[in-house]
């Protein structure tokens, strides 16, 4: 009896919050009705013995789908009300498709039934009492079911990288990272030893004792560093305290002195 | 103690498993301006989906339809990233998600 209350309690939630999900006015009030309803549908799960998808529900959905929802219809400034307009219009249609759908699933229930042998009918995979869900779905997953558990992550993979590359967008400011040039990097190359005199300080290149090829070829063309140097060293050729000779006629090297 | 299911019975499961598929359907054709919620109304069916599959999985005791719940799970996530990829992408271009817009690509 206890259970038939907690269940239907669940399922009349569920229901109301699902009715709240397609109707309510608001899409964060959408969002936050659909994690309702999958808290409720957790609860179903949980009266029929799954405990492990209730958990995965209720981490997968209100953990990630839901606040990816959130933080999208947050992110989108859309004009929500605009988006309502049409409701008058296509209710009809929707309460007649959805009508007709419901007419046939209720025929289908009336003359649905199970076999009479359903109870001797050997089972791929039983559950057994003594094991607890998650150890049996476990054994199952990883026995029969591991290619598709697989191909699942590559499904999974491709999602990631879909949504990645869908909205990935390239910036053209900014410094990005040359990994090659990196490690080619020796010693040579990025030390400099310069013969700064007391009290003089190094004011080229804003200060930083760095060779002046290394601006070109990390930087994105046109940006902070490319061009800012060779400004510089036109106004330091008029004469200012500190010249760092280029490395051409260099001070630089490990051998100098 | 036996399975809480075999208190309740499949049937009522099964409606509201129909219920809400009927509701996600309805919710397609209410919104059909707003993607978000057009994805939100198929994450519903998707439910409904599962909650069939436990429903005669806790009722014939094969463990085959919780499994297939856990793969449905899995399509369902990929399938809102990508939806969501593809509506914040089209905002970027188009300044609206309305659906009536995306006929324009036709030419």
């Amino acid at each position: 009896m206890m259970t038939q209350i907690v269940f239907y309690v669940f399922a009349a939630v569920l229901l109301l919050s699902a009715t709240m999900v397609v109707s309510a006015r608001n899409p964060v009030h959408s969002v936050l009705f659909l994690i309702l309803a999958f808290f409720n549908a957790a609860g179903l799960f949980l009266i029929a013995g799954a405990e492990f998808l209730a958990m995965t529900l209720v981490i997968v959905y209100v953990g990630a789908v839901a606040v990816l929802f959130l933080f999208v219809v947050m992110m989108l400034d859309v004009n929500f009300t605009q988006m309502r307009e049409g409701v008058q219009r296509y209710a009809p249609i929707g309460g007649v498709v959805g009508g007709v759908l419901l007419v046939e699933l209720l025929m289908a229930f009336m003359h649905w039934r199970s076999a009479s042998n359903i109870g001797q009918i050997a089972h791929l995979v039983p559950s057994s009492p003594e094991r607890t869900n998650t150890a049996a779905l476990g054994d199952v997953i990883y026995t029969h079911y591991i290619f598709l558990f697989q191909a699942c992550a590559l499904v999974l993979l491709v999602a990631m990288i879909g949504a990645i590359v869908l909205t990935l967008r390239e910036r053209p400011t900014g410094r990005r990272q040359n990994i090659d040039r990196q490690h080619d990097r020796t010693v040579a190359d990025s030390l400099e030893m310069l013969q700064v005199p007391l009290g003089a300080g190094v004011d080229a290149q804003g200060g930083f004792l760095r060779p002046r090829e290394s601006y070109d070829i990390a930087a994105v063309p046109g940006t902070y560093g490319t061009e800012a140097w060779r400004v510089a060293e036109a106004k330091d050729a008029t004469g200012t305290a500190l010249v760092i000779a280029t490395p051409a006629h260099g001070t630089k090297g490990e051998g100098d002195e | 103690m036996n399975s809480p299911i075999e208190a309740i019975g499949l049937t009522p499961y099964l409606g509201i498993g129909a219920i809400l598929l009927v509701l996600g359907v309805f919710g397609i054709f209410l919104n059909r301006k707003n993607v978000i919620i057009i994805l939100m109304s198929i994450e519903l069916i998707l439910l409904s989906a599962n909650i069939n599959f436990v429903a005669f999985s806790a009722a014939t005791g094969d463990l085959s339809g919780q499994v297939m719940t856990l793969f449905v799970l899995t399509i369902a996530a990929a399938e809102s990233a990508i939806g969501l990829a593809i509506v914040t992408v089209y905002f970027r271009n188009r300044g609206s998600i309305e659906v009536d817009d995306i006929t324009m690509m036709k030419g």
